[in-house]
Formats: structure tokens, sequence, C-alpha cells
């Protein structure tokens, strides 16, 4: 019998997207609940499929590629459906306490539309995770892109509508870009399936063409320095579980992409300049947004621009990567692997202490009602469980043992140093102490003496938990981060397909 | 991972601290009872299980624990002898330095998050001691800064802000440095345990250079918890803790984490044979004597006792990277021991601070003048500690000032006695005055009139003073006995050389 789990985990969420749309609010809610813990089961399903059996593959209608399109999920994929199932259950639970204690008007058309969007991005998102075709890949990335703006502009404030506006027309250019990529590469080797043109691309003019237009698209798309302007107004102006949604989910997808693309199609394409390059946008990433987040005053803005500092760190997997050439036979490339893991491994503990930060803050701004960081003073002795939730993501984010962003600084900084390239060791470090800088920065007020008769809106403890419960996985996936490194490399992310590549 | 006890041990040794601190989080301010109760059966079961297992390894047993983290990285918490030496000292001062605290904080706000961070900060050092390899001993290094920060700044005023500050630029920035000295360190020699006479020998002629490098960047991320001039800054700052906490900070857990982990670079990862043919120790042993001088001189002109007592801290915790950095075995014997001695010493000199802070609101050294009549048990104590700080025989600090010579006499670098010479001079010029006037002077403070009666702090305040200061001098009475820290002292060095 054929295994169900890929598309079931695709139409899940927009099946339950498509319910709430029509039915009325009070039902939406619980509809959406089923749905976020009935998606979350299949992908942990799914992964576990991958453990015991390996690679999955699934022909839809039964049509083989080239003719048809099928759906495979390799280890990259399971961590990436992993990261979505997570943060996006704990963000569910999390909504259902947020828009239940907002009363005023922007907030309850927000809460109407915001069970649809935020299910038809999830499965955009599954659906990305696991698709192999490069033009579904760009369906599946403006589905993502759209459904993302909706989200931000569902309050229909001022400025969270120039926000959408700057996200939507960036969100726009990159996948034209990307567009116009895919349709080169389908001018020269007729077929848009990944597998195939792995093996088929060589390191001709149109190759670099479709690669630079592809990687820049998706560069804008994941907001790497300096193509990140878009970026911190989105994440700041929008609602609590948005900014989580954005901030962990949606900018992991464009990464995903372009890791998937450098290292299965492009393989024999890309250069050692090319490599540097993109380290060394992501050194500017990691001083440039942490400069920016240390000059906040106002709380979400602040958490944004460490996202855009926290993203430079994915990027030191291409510097290495491209030192070491995986095609012609697969060379033994320890420091590529580990560089590789040390990226994705900072993925997804960026995305779940950043998404419990975002909650956090939402909830600190919820009860506040002002997200000026002054107004926070003395929260800690009020809402301790919040707080303690946000040290503890914070403690990730520095990337401090034990947590999963120490595993993954310890592998990127391992990999850049074994491959001789020692000159980002500086940068990563350097990185840690900035982050910690604006990390303290953030929570010194609510340590602060405060007034502590400020009148505060009640917080619902379903809200503070799903904060804290984020913040203990990030430090969970530290201590056994073997077990989902194992994950990861299953079917060997980092090869080039058709390289007829050795093991790894 | 097996199961058996001996596996378990050195995690429950760690647990027992931790699982404490968790509780005592929960636990609402005003629940004295129950936080006291919680504190001191978590001290005593972690002083019962350290003895066993210290008994135990005495009995040629094995206490190991190893968990895989990620290819080539375990996490290994190991009881060795050089452990012992480190986890007996914390298990033992940290018992007191509960009771203490208990009655030093009575009734103040905070408690809760105050002992909660004190637990995990006690968690940390002994991790750091029964770290089994570099990595193993970074995290919880780091864990180290991460649980002090929060007692450093507990008072919550813009001075122990600032210092907060201070501390925590100094320590993030050391465990910067010194986490790419272990990452470049495991780039050329894989996963490597801590093994006595070193692990690196075996290196091709070809890393030496990098090994050289590595070195450098160990000792500096090390030598600022160690508080190695000019990267000592943040000691003197720290004192705006309360007195528990600078107590703690200043015998076993900061600055003993930082020398502790020099001495297991030198002797357990290098091999300090290896490491003296490479030539990597004299730059340790100049930078250890300078740090000796800047430190004594410093505290002679200090008026305010916490910062004396600090800037003799950042000296005398130097003698124990300088008798690491020479090579022969009395040298490390010399070193070593002073691990121990020092602590015991100078825990009892911060809990006789506190004491005369709290009880009479003498915080300067001038305004000491006859203290010693309104507190003669606590200034006894305090002179037991200034003593054997001097080195003033049969106390515990002659011991190590007597081995420190001798082995840089062995080790072929006699000019270190003149270090020594000079910083037992300044030693004694900067506690000498004290005790004087803490004896002989005229009372000119208005609290120290000499018409009014004796006035000791409580029980649970004094009896630790006492408590500790009669340990130093035990441990200078009783070396030859087998279980002194001295004996366990030579045990360690006789295995450090090679055959």
């Amino acid at each position: 019998m054929i295994d169900l789990s890929m598309p079931l985990i695709i139409l899940t969420p927009l099946i339950g997207s498509l319910i709430c749309f029509v039915t009325r609010r009070q039902w939406a809610v619980w509809i959406g609940l089923v749905t976020a813990a009935l998606t979350t089961g299949l992908s942990i399903k799914l992964i576990w499929m991958l453990v015991t059996e390996g690679v999955q593959t699934y022909a839809l209608g039964g049509w083989q590629a080239p003719l048809g399109i099928h759906l495979r999920a390799d280890g990259l994929s399971a961590i990436h459906l992993f990261m979505t199932a997570v943060v996006g259950l704990a963000i569910s639970v999390y909504a259902h306490g947020y828009f239940g204690a907002h009363h005023d008007d922007g907030e309850q058309r927000s809460a109407e539309m915001f069970w649809p969007i935020w299910l038809f991005l999830w499965g955009g998102l599954n659906a990305l995770y696991l698709s192999n075709d490069l033009f579904n890949l760009y369906v599946l990335l403006e589905i993502v892109g759209l459904a993302g703006v909706g989200l931000l502009t569902l309050t229909g404030t001022r400025a969270v509508l120039i926000a959408g506006m700057r996200y939507l027309l960036a969100a726009m250019a990159g996948s034209l870009a990307y567009l116009l990529g895919v349709a080169l590469l389908y001018a020269a080797h007729s077929t848009l399936d990944i597998e195939l043109l792995g093996g088929l691309v060589q390191a001709d003019r149109v190759a670099v063409a479709a690669l630079t237009l592809m990687v820049m698209g998706l560069l804008l798309k994941t907001a790497l320095f300096p193509l990140h302007f878009w970026l911190p107004p989105a994440h700041a102006s929008s609602t609590a579980p948005v900014s989580a949604i954005l901030s962990a989910l949606v900018v992991k997808a464009s990464f995903y992409l372009i890791v998937r693309l450098w290292f299965q199609v492009f393989g024999h394409v890309v250069t050692v300049e090319a490599g540097q390059l993109l380290g060394m946008l992501g050194a500017g990433a990691i001083v440039w947004g942490s400069i920016q987040a240390l000059r906040q005053t106002r709380l979400k803005m602040l958490i944004a621009y460490s996202t855009v500092a926290q993203l430079g760190y994915l990027f030191f997997l291409f510097p290495v990567a491209a030192a070491f050439p995986t095609v012609n036979g697969g060379t033994m490339a320890p420091w590529l692997v580990e560089a590789g893991k040390g990226s994705i491994y900072h993925a997804l503990s960026h995305a779940i202490s950043k998404a419990s930060i975002f909650l956090s803050a939402g909830i600190l701004l919820h009860a506040a009602g002002s997200d000026h960081m002054d107004r926070m003073r003395g929260l800690a002795d009020r809402l301790p469980i919040t707080v303690f939730a946000m040290a503890l993501a914070a403690v990730n984010l520095m990337g401090l043992p034990p947590s999963g962003g120490f595993i993954a600084k310890w592998l990127t900084a391992h990999a850049v140093i074994g491959a001789g390239q020692w000159w980002w060791a500086p940068v990563i470090v350097g990185g840690g102490l900035l982050t910690a800088g604006y990390m303290f920065a953030m929570l010194r007020p609510v340590f602060l003496p405060g007034d502590p008769h400020q009148p505060l809106r009640p917080v619902p403890r379903s809200m503070e938990f799903c904060a804290l419960a984020m913040a203990v996985v990030s430090i969970l996936i530290g201590i056994r981060a073997a077990d989902l490194l194992d994950v990861l490399m299953i079917g060997q992310p980092f090869v080039a397909f058709g390289s007829g590549g050795g093991p790894l | 991972m097996t199961w058996d006890l001996n596996s378990w041990l050195p995690v429950l040794v760690v647990a027992s601290s931790l699982v404490t601190g968790i509780f005592i989080f929960f636990l609402p301010d005003e629940k004295a009872t129950a936080r006291t109760i919680f504190n001191l059966s978590g001290a005593l079961l972690k002083l019962v299980l350290v003895l066993y297992m210290g008994w135990g390894a005495y009995q040629g047993e094995v206490y190991e624990f190893r968990f895989s983290i990620v290819l080539g990285f375990d996490f290994l918490l190991r009881a060795d002898l050089l452990s012992l030496l480190l986890v007996t000292l914390s298990s033992v001062l940290w018992f007191f330095t509960t009771i203490y605290a208990i009655g030093y904080l009575e009734g103040s706000p905070n408690r809760a998050r105050f002992f909660g961070f004190f637990s995990l900060c006690v968690t940390a050092s002994v991790g750091v001691a029964m770290a089994g390899n570099l990595i193993t001993f970074f995290i919880f290094y780091e864990f180290l800064t991460l649980s002090t920060y929060p007692l450093v700044v507990h008072r919550g005023t813009e001075d122990s802000m600032e210092a907060g500050r201070t501390y925590l630029w100094y320590t993030m920035g050391g465990g910067a440095v010194l986490f790419v000295g272990v990452v470049w360190l495991h780039v050329i020699a894989g996963g490597i345990d801590f093994q006595s006479t070193g692990a690196l020998r075996g290196l091709p002629e070809s890393q030496h250079l990098a090994l050289a490098i590595i070195f450098a960047l160990l000792m500096i991320g090390l030598g600022v918890k160690a508080a190695l001039v000019p990267l000592h800054g943040w000691l003197p700052v720290a004192m705006v803790a309360p007195a528990p906490v600078s107590a703690l900070l200043h015998a076993v857990a900061v600055v003993k984490a930082g020398a502790f982990g020099i001495v297991r670079v030198v002797y357990d990862v290098f091999g300090i044979e290896f490491a003296a043919e490479r030539g990597l120790l004299m730059p340790l042993t100049i930078m250890a004597s300078i740090t000796i001088l800047y430190g004594s001189l410093r505290a002679l002109t200090q008026d305010d006792l916490k910062r004396r007592l600090a800037f003799s801290t950042v000296s005398q915790v130097s003698y124990i990277a300088l008798g690491v950095s020479i090579l022969g075995q009395t040298a490390t014997v010399g070193g070593l021991v002073h691990l121990v001695h020092q602590g015991l010493m100078k825990i009892t000199l911060f809990f006789c601070a506190g004491l005369f802070a709290e009880v009479l609101h003498v915080k300067k050294i001038s305004a000491m003048s006859g203290i010693g009549r309104r507190m003669p048990v606590t200034m006894a104590a305090f002179t037991i500690g200034a003593f054997g700080m001097i080195g003033v025989p049969p106390i515990a600090g002659f011991l190590s000032k007597w081995h420190l010579g001798l082995g840089a006499l062995e080790g072929g670098q006699p000019w270190v006695i003149g270090v020594l010479l000079a910083s037992t001079l300044m030693n004694a010029g900067y506690f000498l005055p004290i005790l004087y006037k803490g004896w002989f002077g005229t009372p000119i403070n208005a609290a120290i009139l000499e018409d009014k009666p004796k006035r000791e702090a409580p029980f649970a305040l004094l009896m630790p003073a006492v408590v500790t200061a009669v340990l130093s001098l035990l441990a200078g009475l009783l070396a030859g006995s087998e279980i002194s820290p001295l004996a366990l002292a030579q045990a360690i060095a006789a295995k450090e050389y090679l055959p």
C-alpha cells in the first residue's frame, strides 16, 4: 500500500484552512488547533519513517518524473518539517490565548482571518520542503510570501500597511528573479526536476546566470544583509504570533531552497569566490544587525534586528562548502558536512528560540500595553515565567552551552577552522558577544525595579507556557543534538545529484 | 552509556545542587524555613556523595559518565585525583557558605532568586572540577559565568549593575577566546580526554606552531577568570556583590575555575614536560609573577577592606599558576596545594570582612581600630587567615610558599624566590597593619567604643568563619597525614610527570 503521509502533510493544513475560512469564528479556533495538532503528528510520523526506512518519495497521481512530479523527503526536509511542526504547534496554542485576550477592533478582525491564512501558510511550507520541482517551488514561494504579507497586514494599521507593502514588493521581486532563473534552466535542459537537473547542469554561462538570479532572489527573501531592509519593520509591527511565524519559519523557507539548489543542482557551477561572497555577506549581517539591535529602544525592533544578525550565521556554510567540491565522485569532505550541520542546526535553534522570544515579547507588550523598553521595568517580578523563558531563549541565541545554539556555533566554528578559513572564527565568536550585548539590553529593563502597582492586563497562562515550552525545547535540542543531526544526514543533502556521489 | 552507580555518581554529585537550585527558584520568598531545609540538605547530600566518591576513588574505583552529544564531542564527567581536590573543596566550602549566606541575607528581598543562582553557581564549579575533557570543562565554565552574573548584580543598584556589566564583558570575552582555542584544538587533535602527563605529545612537528597559538588562546581565556594581569579588571569591581558571594567567587568558584583550567591544560592536555619543551611555560611564569607583584602592590593602598582582599586574591591566585608553570614536582605540589589553601584562607577572610560590615558597619580599614575588643572571635579567625596568607607557619599558606620556593630552585628559576619574597613582604605590609589596628588600636569609631560589651555575630554567621579558620590551621598542622590536601597534591604531582 502506498503511504499517504507526504500528501497528507500538505493537504491537512490546506483543508483545515478552508474549513476555518468558511465556518464561524468560534469554531475556527478549535478547528485550527485540531489541524495544527494533526499536522504536527503527521510531520513526526514522516520523520519517523525517514529514520526507519530512509529517503521517502511519492509520485503525485502515480506519474514518475520527468513526466509527472513527485514529492521527496530527505534529512534536510525532515529537519525543516520538524522545525515547522514544533514551532507551528506552539504558535497555534499561543494564538488561541492571544486572540482570545485582545478585544479591540483591529485585533478582532485579525482573529477572524488569522487561522485560515496561517494554516494555508503552514501547508505551503510543508509542500515547499517536500517538493522536487523548480516551478512548483516557485508557486509555493509565492504562496508562502503572499500568506506572510496577509498575516502581517491583518490588523490594518498604518504602520503595518507600509511595512506590508515593502515586504510584498521585496517578496515579489525575489520570486521574479527566481522565476527567471527557472526559465533559463528549463530552456536549456527541458526539465524542472531537481534530481534530473543535478545530473544535467554544467558550469556554462546559462547555469551561472540561472544560479545568480535564483540565489539573488532567494537572498532577498531571506533578508540577508544588505537585502534586509524590509525585514525589521515587517517583523516588528505585526501581532506577536505573526512575528514569530515570519521570523522563525518564513525566512528559513527561502534559505532552505538556497541550500537545496546550491548543493543538489548547482554543485558543478558554484565557485570559491561565490562561496566567500556569501560568507562575507553573512559576516556583514552579523555585525550590522547586531549594531542596529543594540541601538533600538523598542523591544520588537530589537528582536527583529536580532533576526537580521542571526541569519548571517547560516551563510558560513557556503564558503566552506565551495572549498570542497563534492562532485566528481564525492571526495571526503568532513568539513563541508560539519559546516552543513552547523548551518542547518543554527536555522533550527534560531527558529525555536526566536519564536520563544517573540512570543514572550508579545506577552510583555500585551501586559504593559507598549513595546517601549522603559515601560517594561519590573516585569520580571510580575511575569516570572515569561521572563524566564525569554532569558533561556536568549542563552540559546548567545550560543552558550548547553543549548542548540551552542551546538550550532560549535559545529560552524569547528568547520571553518578545520577548513582553514580561520578568518570567519572572530566573526562567529564576536557575533556571540554582540548577541550577548543586545540580549542583556533586552532583559535589563524587566529586572530593574518598577512600579509594582502599574496596572497590567491579565495574561492567559497558556501563552506563558507556550513561550516557556519553546525555550525549554531550544535547550533540549542542545542535549539531544546527536539524534537530530543523524536525521539531517539521511539522503546526504550536501552532495550533488547525479554526481555519482560516493558515500560521504 | 551504562546504568551502574559508578557512572551515575558523578552526575548525582553535579545534579544535587542543580535540583536544589531549581526547586528554590519556585519557592516563594517568604518560605524561608522550607528554603533553608532545601539548601542545607542539598549541600549536605552533595558533601556525603563527594566523600563517598572520594573514598571509592581512593580505593581505586573508577567513576566516569560519558554521553555523546555530537560526533567526536563527548560530555564527560569523571572523578580523578585532581578533580577530587577541587570538588571536595567546593562542596565543603559550599556547605559552610550556605549557612553563612542564610544568616547574612535574612529578611532581605529576592532571596529565592539569590539562593537559586547560588546553587547553580556551585553546580557549575563542581562541573568544572569533574569535567573529563576540555569541551565539558568549557560548558561548565560558561555556565559559571551565567550563574554568577545574577549574584554579582543581586542588589540591583546602579553600582552593581555597572559592575555586573564589567564582569560580563570580561568573562564572556574570555569565554569567546577560550572557545576558539578549544575548537581549534579539537580540529587538530580530535576529542581528547584529560590524561595525566598530557595527550598532545604524539602530534607531528608541523602542528607545533598552531599548538603554541592554541596554548596562548587557552591561557588568555582562562586567565580572565583566574584574574591574571592585565585581565583582572573585573575582580575588584565585582566586590559590590554581597559578602557570601564575594567569599565564594574568590575562594572556590570563579577564580578557581580559571586557575583549575590552567592546571588542566598544562598537565592533562599538553603535559608539563611537552609544554616546557615547546617553551610555552616561561611566558606563563612571567605573567604569574607580574600578577603576584602587581596584586600585592595595589592591595597595599586600598582602604576598603573588601577591595584590599580582592587585590590580595589577584595576587594569591597566581601562586597557583606560578607553581603550575615551573617544571618539577615540588613546584607542582606547591601550586596544587595552594588551590585548596588559598580557598580556605580567603573564604575565612571574606567571611570575617562580611561580619565586620554586618555587625558594626565597618567597611574601611581605617575604621577598624580596636575592633578586636568588640569581636574577638571574628578577629581571631581573621588573624589566622591573614597570617596564613603571609605564610606564617604552621598555617596552610606556609606550606604553599615553601613548596613553591623549593620548586623554583629545583626548576632552575631562582629569581622566582625573589618574587615570592617581595610578595611576602607586601603581604605582611597590607595584612599586619589591619591586625595591629584591630587588636591594639584605640577605638575611634563610635560603633567600637570600649565601654560597650562584646558583640559577636549570630552563631550561623560566626560558625562558618571559625570553622574555615580552623580548617586552614589544620591543613597546615596535619599536612603529614594521608588525607591532607598536601598528600593529595603530592599524589597528583607524582602522576603528572613522565616516568
